[in-house]
């Protein structure tokens, strides 16, 4: 029963939860039981909120009785990134500085989860700041990859996407500032959605780069992705840059691409991501995706945008630009960390230890990038180009999709790397979010799906498909059956190794293939 | 591109309250160098007529109504505080000890 509930999606556990055949509480403890079970070896929570999720759940089952019921997803959990600040219950954003804190209020997506019944299980790890692609650069210890627990999840959020491969959650919130949504997805098998910039609020989202954050659904299949987006869009007056349009038909988009059928869709495949740098492995499953696509309908063709050579270091400018001046706000003075304050040193000494202190090193590092950008003599040679490459991408993407109705690649470059491979490395590791960074320049919606599997090491891969703005809904919809097959491999794989291994839930029937593919039709 | 000297990385810590040591420093200054060596690359396509784009979505200024509305309360808005005192933040002395 129990492997079960944590093997099935979010829409079918809430399609029983809200008939009664099953408790939003068995649920529940099913799932924070698999927790209990397994994240000792996958460390994808930093808290777990045992008591507020079975509170929440009993809430749902009355509300069942009661034939109150309720939204689309009341009663089934969730796994909610740290970066979401969750009234009285820890948010820490993988740092240091903010162990500890108990936030007076709840962001707005916290707030539309709670609303909609969704159960929050808890937290979950993420590099500090969401200043990563790896997780290692969370102050709590890096998460391990379900699918093979020495390599990493992906990152800023790979608590969320390991939560999801190792079916501790059947959804999860991320958020994407460079690819911190996608690259988890894509390296863990599951689906990640960064929506169009302004479409899902920013309020109680802890900033890192306040023009490129953008909070969104992660999950294992793409319908139950697209309930979860049309849950935590939406405009909101507490939210400046957020936008006052309709929510785009993302559901319904995904129930309507599930007849499989792509006729006459046009997809433009970027020419700049492949070649040197690209795992063969990864190269041969986007060409088999895109083999595909063909074969359902869709008219493919290459599509050059030149400037997208440039969209690494346009936004290792830019974000680390925003972060030097978001992150001025931790200033030992108002919440978090102090340190050093002995009576006698000054406000800006405690500061400065407290700075030291609390945060780590890549968050360091892109302070102090960002503060040379910005600073007198060196403005417009920075910052200022960066800008201007941000305008050159913009244009590449518009001119794109006047021919194309969407755009694919592969995620990221490889599948997921060993734990420490990188960490000594930063620019090796920022190319982990080469693909990744335009669509968050040019504030466009992008979605990885699972591709299948590489052919050289087994590890998932990852399909990139990218829209023009507010039509989140043309990458919605996927051909019938195409539940990512997650843990089912991966948990073997774990399994196999001597001691480590994670307990193995039993393989549902067969529906878990690799195919991939979600697409609408014509939009 | 200039490279940029351990100095530079001193002064930016000090510009950015970061009280580094000098481990971190030999550090810093080594990988910062290789950062924004590798990034000035933007120099090459960023050409005087290109307009620059600060933000996705073009926004204007966004207002509401000035009107009272619920927030944060005194105890809770203190909450987080690492040190308050009479209803308010109590911070070390901000001003140097001559004065």
């Amino acid at each position: 029963m129990t492997n079960d509930l944590i093997h099935a999606t979010a829409a079918e556990l809430a399609a029983k939860i809200h008939s009664g055949e099953i408790s939003s509480v068995e649920v529940t403890q099913a799932h924070l039981d698999r927790i209990a079970e397994t994240d000792g070896k996958v460390n994808a929570f930093l808290h777990v909120d045992t008591e507020g999720a079975l509170a929440q759940a009993r809430k749902v089952d009355e509300d069942v009785k009661a034939g109150k019921v309720v939204s689309p997803l009341a009663g089934v959990p969730l796994a909610l990134k740290d970066v979401m600040t969750t009234e009285g219950v820890p948010t820490t954003v993988g740092s240091k500085i903010l162990e500890g804190w108990l936030p007076p209020y709840d962001a707005t997506v916290t707030r539309k989860l709670k609303e909609a019944g969704v159960v929050i299980l808890g937290k979950t790890n993420m590099d500090e700041f969401a200043m990563g692609s790896s997780t290692e650069n969370s102050a709590y210890g890096p998460t391990h990859n379900p699918w093979d627990l020495e390599r990493i999840p992906g990152g800023s959020g790979g608590g969320s996407s390991a939560a999801l491969a190792a079916h501790q959650a059947p959804l999860a919130i991320g958020t994407d500032t460079g690819g911190s949504i996608r690259q988890p997805g894509a390296v863990t098998g599951t689906v990640g959605v960064k929506p169009t910039y302004g479409g899902v609020s920013r309020y109680g989202l802890v900033a890192f780069s306040s023009s490129l954050d953008q909070a969104g659904p992660c999950a294992r299949t793409v319908l139950d992705a697209a309930l979860l987006h049309e849950i935590i869009a939406g405009y909101d007056e507490m939210d400046s840059t957020s936008i006052n349009a309709p929510v785009p038909p993302v559901v319904a988009a995904a129930r309507e691409g599930q007849n499989g059928d792509l006729s006459g869709l046009r997809v433009g495949v970027v020419t700049q991501f492949s070649g040197e740098g690209y795992q063969q492995g990864v190269l041969r499953s986007f060409e088999a995706a895109v083999s595909q696509l063909k074969e359902l309908g869709a008219e493919i063709a290459d599509v050059s945008c030149p400037s997208f050579d440039y969209a690494l270091p346009a936004y290792y400018l830019i974000a680390p630009s925003e972060c030097s001046s978001n992150l001025a706000r931790f200033d030992a003075m108002r919440y978090g960390l102090r340190v050093g304050d002995d009576g006698t040193r000054s406000t800006e000494e405690v500061m400065s230890l407290t700075r030291e202190a609390g945060f780590g090193p890549e968050v360091k590092r892109r302070i102090m990038i960002g503060t040379y950008a910005l600073s007198s003599g060196y403005y417009d040679a920075y910052y200022g180009s960066a800008q201007k490459v941000r305008t050159l991408i913009t244009q590449d993407f518009a001119k794109a999709f006047e021919n194309f109705d969407v755009l694919i690649s592969p995620t990221t470059p490889t599948t997921a790397f060993k734990i420490g491979e990188r960490a000594n490395d930063p620019m090796a590791m920022y190319k982990a979010d080469l693909c990744t960074i335009p669509a968050n320049l040019a504030g466009t919606p992008a979605m990885s799906v699972p591709s299948g599997l590489s052919d050289e090491d087994g590890m998932p891969v990852g399909l990139q498909i990218m829209a023009p703005a507010l039509q989140d809904h043309r990458m919605y919809a996927s051909p019938r059956r195409t539940r990512p097959r997650v843990a089912g491999l991966g948990v073997r794989r774990c399994e196999h190794q001597e001691g480590q291994g994670l307990p193995r839930p039993r393989r549902r029937r067969g529906g878990s293939r690799g195919r991939v593919l979600g697409l609408q039709g014509r939009p | 591109m200039p490279s940029i000297s351990r100095d530079e990385v001193a002064h930016l810590a000090k510009l950015a309250r970061l009280a580094v040591t000098e481990d971190e420093l030999d550090l810093f200054a080594g990988q910062l160098d290789v950062i924004l060596q590798s990034v000035a690359t933007v120099g090459d396509i960023a050409t005087a007529d290109i307009p620059p784009t600060s933000h996705a979505v073009p926004l204007t200024n966004v207002f509401r109504e000035d009107v009272v509305r619920p927030s944060l309360g005194q105890q809770q808005a203190l909450s987080g505080a690492p040190e308050a005192e009479d209803g308010r933040f109590r911070v070390p002395r901000i001003l140097g000890e001559e004065a």
